[in-house]
């Protein structure tokens, strides 16, 4: 047993290593180890350690263990030595070959869009074209393209047909769905935790500890918590430690700090090269013209901007969407992602690998409502290469598990199922009442949770939420946030006789506080 | 989560507490009340109100009246000749063009400057500087060729005195276009039908305005005037900020539609959109600011807000006939610049009243609502209080301190003003009257419902007979986690 804990251990040192070597950090370090040869307390006799208390000292070591625990966050910790690379991407083979005929389905979608309307995937712009764009870069959004021809490769319903279909062959499920069964749309036996396992999971939410969301409402004097947990705030930001305000997040991020405490606990700093980097994808989009940028511009125009809130943004929104589709590394995401990047040939070279390359550039084809992930952010991040970046990270480590079918515990069908066991579990009239009427609880809440429910909370609430999302570094939450919105508008529900008159009690959560109904679902409730 | 009737019973008595919002709880004492009888010239938001206000009856054309919501030239025709009993209240002073119109507010502000630095030396007059520099014309031509001269490739707007909503105003650098404008005869197309020569202000146009998604933007705030000796105002917490629907660049000097941000303006811009709704409500755009300044910064900035109200008041209190059967309700219009200074550009003595969105529509609600609880005919209020519904009392013939307490308990430790423009505003459930609350024990018996109208969907159910469930959040103070049941008969 020892043996196998240290050579897991060691597996994932040296995986980190691997991945750390050769990044800005490493040489940044090696840079900084050389210069400081230079100062008095460096002694030849114990170079070495003397190095290492320079490095401790001036903050570098700080910023590798920020990188480090960045690393442990993102990728999953290596399996077997043995297992196939796909197994880090998915380890369950029913799942990989429902997700390869899902993407099979987009891309047929996609392609046959593109022969409709006789569009290329990807087109050089003609250099007057390439000027106009410059100059009208930071404010895309007063072009009006023609856009009724395009649709949204798919939309968040499409992609739940297909999650309710799946099945385990090895599973047998009996003769007929009874109350010992699942009585809900997602029909995979996947392992979720219930209430007990979430109160201890989410410990820090619990009522005994302050929160933002609660514990700063107008008539709680600031002394018994805000004033308190806003310098502890101001600590760990000087401390620059992630690991640190990964756990202070938890209890929410005070609004003049949030903005800090979210790129450091996602290890963004902005460096110049971050920000040329950033200018390089600007230029790629300049040059050349995607087929994707008009989807994405009608995501854009069809929700961001007739959002109440999010409207001011929608220039933003293009400089950042644009740039994601072009940005090439995040293929590397792939790697623990269940999807696989699509592959287009060049024209009349079908088949032949040398000609073939990943549309879009970053493997990622948008749906109806992605730019949504984008717009919170705006409100937090002002300066487009650093506005870019987080939402780049946030994706990387959560958002593409939305919309691609794995049982990681944070993947889209734990999530669902995780939903509709609470639901079952803890209001069965509820649930029972609403499958009855053709209102499956599921159909309602599953744009809400696609969508992180971002455009369906309040900024400020949602904001909250994605605290912690980061703080506990799982979207769990999301499934749980779901059912306590379904427990506070019970009785309502229970009078409905519609599936329309259940969209219409749950149509409208912009008045909901996010924090309150997560403690009471998760800490009043009766098990 | 199981809500009983039990459940319904608890939140009674915390709906008793906190509704204090003018439900008649005379209806289940059976007290006598004398109705108040109103007048009102507008047909929008506050003909609403005031016929929903319980007790308030609306009176038709020659009758007497306890109160009128008039407009402006009704009052300028019949207010000398009008006899008013000691009750009765109008909703404008008699001389509000002091404060509202472009070249009077000018001449007061500079001539209280003048008085302050008198007085308390120049540091403190400097605290009257949020008026963009401006020059009535024609009679200050030449002094504003000079200060033009002296600045030379700044921007102007000149603006006429008393339109409002956007209309008549251009932008102009060279004097050229100025001396061009005087010769010709023909001024703007409307000015054809106008009798007199109108006056008009050149204004320093602010070039560096605050941006937000690269759009330029004004805030829309309410302060009530109860009266101007003793000066007494109230600010509201609720606001908005108008944004331009084009993105700002000084190079398109005669778009009209960038520079002026009025909703008014907006409307009949090309490319608005009135589903898209161009505002932002102030709470959210305070945390927007808090996000990316930090609460000191912004801290600062509303502070300087509120030194711009209360001088723009002090400075026309000894013109302005403060009749004690007037109060105003004035929206100001704050322009924020790249450095985070507020600049006034003006003062509104009627604001709209139109709704222009349903989010829109309850605020004007509300605070019209308020501002009648202020008010005040029905005689409830003790005079001591500091907050009525969404209005904080700003100025008490003197700064009003945060500290706990009403009006008259003394001040110990710093001095924190009583305003929160933009902080979170302490609902009030939707004033249900107690009648109706009583239904609640016997919730079970109801059998239909329809749920409010969602403001996304706009999908309405249809109800039948004659009870009707409405299902409504409370939002009340703090944590609010009760979903409350009304049935209207």
């Amino acid at each position: 047993m020892m043996l196998e804990q240290d050579t897991g251990l060691s597996l994932a040192i040296a995986q980190i290593v691997q991945r750390l070597k050769g990044s800005s950090l490493h040489s940044q370090l090696e840079r900084q180890a050389r210069g400081s040869l230079h100062k008095p307390e460096i002694k030849l006799e114990s170079l070495k350690e003397d190095i290492k208390e320079f490095l401790k000292t001036s903050g570098w070591e700080k910023r590798l263990q920020n990188a480090v625990y960045s690393e442990l966050n993102v990728f999953p910790s290596p399996c077997h030595p043995a297992a196939p690379p796909e197994h880090m991407k998915e380890p369950l083979v029913y799942m990989r070959k429902a997700q390869g005929s899902w993407e099979k389905r987009i891309l047929k979608s996609l392609n046959s869009m593109c022969t409709e309307l006789s569009i290329p995937l990807a087109r050089k712009r003609p250099i007057g074209e390439q000027k106009e764009l410059l100059n009208k870069w930071s404010e895309m959004g007063t072009d009006e393209p023609d856009l009724t021809l395009f649709r949204p490769v798919y939309a968040p319903k499409d992609f739940l047909e297909v999650l309710m279909n799946l099945r385990n062959p090895n599973y047998e499920h009996g003769d007929q769905p009874s109350f010992r069964n699942h009585l809900g749309l997602i029909q995979v036996p996947l392992k979720v935790k219930d209430i007990p396992e979430l109160k201890d999971y989410f410990s820090e939410l619990g009522l005994n500890t302050g929160q933002l969301g609660i514990d700063d409402s107008t008539q709680v004097p600031p002394e018994l918590f805000e004033n308190e947990h806003v310098r502890v705030g101001q600590t760990v930001l000087t401390e620059q430690d992630s690991a640190a305000a990964q756990q202070y997040v938890r209890q929410g991020c005070p609004t003049a700090l949030r903005a800090e405490l979210w790129a450091l606990i996602l290890n963004i700093s902005n460096q110049p090269e971050d920000i040329l980097y950033y200018e390089q994808l600007k230029s790629n989009v300049i040059q050349h013209d995607l087929l994707v940028d008009s989807l994405i511009y009608k995501d854009v125009k069809l929700t961001a901007s007739n959002d109440d809130y999010y409207f001011v943004f929608e220039d933003y929104l293009y400089q950042v969407l644009l740039c994601f589709s072009r940005d090439t590394s995040i293929l590397e995401h792939f790697s623990y992602n269940s999807a696989t990047p699509p592959k287009s040939y060049i024209r009349g070279k079908l088949g032949m690998e040398e000609y073939a390359v990943f549309y879009p550039p970053n493997g990622v084809i948008p749906f109806h409502g992605f730019s949504m992930y984008v717009a919170p952010l705006c409100f937090l991040y002002h300066e487009p290469s650093k506005l870019y970046q987080i939402f780049r990270e946030m994706y990387v480590r959560f958002f593409f598990r939305l919309h691609s079918i794995s049982s990681h515990p944070s993947g889209i069908v734990s999530l669902c199922l995780l939903f509709e066991t609470l639901l079952q579990t803890h209001l069965p009239q509820l649930f029972y009442h609403l499958r009855e009427i053709g209102a499956q609880p599921l159909r309602i809440s599953f744009k809400w949770m696609v969508r992180a429910f971002s455009g369906y909370l309040a900024t400020d609430q949602l904001l909250l939420l994605w605290d912690r999302i980061l703080g506990y570094n799982s979207l769990e939450i999301l499934a749980v946030l779901a059912a306590a919105v379904f427990a506070f508008r019970a009785v309502n529900l229970m009078e409905v006789t519609s599936l329309a008159a259940a969209e219409a009690v749950l149509a409208d959560l912009s008045t909901l506080k996010v924090m309150p109904l997560l403690q009471i679902f998760l800490f009043a409730t009766v098990t | 989560m199981n809500v009983s009737s039990q459940h319904f019973c608890e939140i009674g008595k915390y709906y008793h507490h906190y509704c204090t919002d003018g439900e008649p709880e005379a209806q289940e004492t059976k007290e006598p009340r004398a109705c108040i009888r109103f007048k009102c010239a507008l047909t929008n938001t506050i003909l609403d109100i005031l016929r929903r206000r319980p007790g308030w009856v609306e009176v038709k054309e020659e009758g007497e009246w306890d109160f009128y919501w008039c407009d402006v030239s009704w009052l300028r025709e019949n207010f000398d000749h009008t006899y008013m009993d000691e009750h009765v209240r109008i909703c404008h002073f008699r001389n509000h063009y002091e404060l509202t119109r472009k070249n009077y507010i000018v001449k007061n502000l500079k001539r209280f400057r003048k008085q302050i630095e008198r007085e308390a030396g120049k540091l403190e007059a400097t605290k009257c500087d949020f008026f963009p520099k401006t020059f009535e014309m024609p009679s200050e031509y030449h002094l504003f060729v000079e200060e033009f001269r002296k600045n030379p490739g700044i921007t102007w707007i000149m603006k006429p005195v008393a339109r409002s909503q956007g209309r008549g105003i251009f932008l102009f650098r060279k004097l050229k276009d100025v001396i061009d404008w005087r010769k010709d005869g023909v001024r703007t197309d409307d000015q054809k039908d106008e009798t007199q020569v109108e006056n008009y202000v050149a204004q320093c146009y602010i070039e560096n305005p605050y941006l937000i998604g690269g759009r330029k933007f004004d805030l829309r705030v309410y302060v009530l005037v109860m009266s101007y000796i003793p000066l007494k105002a109230w600010l509201y917490r609720d606001g908005f900020a108008r944004f331009s629907n084009t993105r700002f660049t000084l190079s398109s000097i005669d778009d009209h539609y960038v520079h002026l941000t009025n909703v008014a303006v907006q409307k009949t811009a090309p490319d608005y959109d009135p589903e898209k709704g161009c505002k932002w409500m102030i709470q959210r755009f305070r945390q927007y600011l808090t996000a990316k300044h930090g609460a000191e910064v912004v801290e600062t900035l509303f502070a300087e807000m509120d030194n711009i109200f209360i001088k723009s008041l002090q400075s026309v209190q000894k013109v302005i006939i403060s009749d004690k059967h007037c109060f105003e309700l004035y929206g100001y219009d704050i322009l924020i610049d790249q450095d985070l200074k507020p600049w006034l550009l003006e003062v509104n003595a009627s604001p709209s009243l139109t709704a222009s969105s349903q989010e829109d529509y309850e605020l004007k609600c509300r605070l019209l609502k308020d501002t009648l609880h202020i008010v005040d005919m029905e005689g409830r209020l003790t005079g001591k209080e500091k907050r009525i519904g969404g209005f904080d009392l700003m100025w008490n013939d003197g700064p009003v301190s945060r500290a706990e307490g009403n009006v008259d308990t003394p001040v110990n430790g710093s001095f924190m003003a009583n305003t929160h423009l933009g902080t979170s505003l302490i609902r009030r459930w939707q004033g249900i009257p107690l009648k109706v609350f009583n239904c609640l024990r016997h919730h079970q018996k109801c059998k239909t419902y329809f749920s409010l109208k969602s403001k996304r969907t706009g999908c309405e159910l249809s109800h039948s007979a004659s009870r009707v469930l409405y299902s409504c959040e409370a939002k009340c103070e703090g944590v609010n986690i009760f979903q409350l049941w009304c049935v209207k008969s």
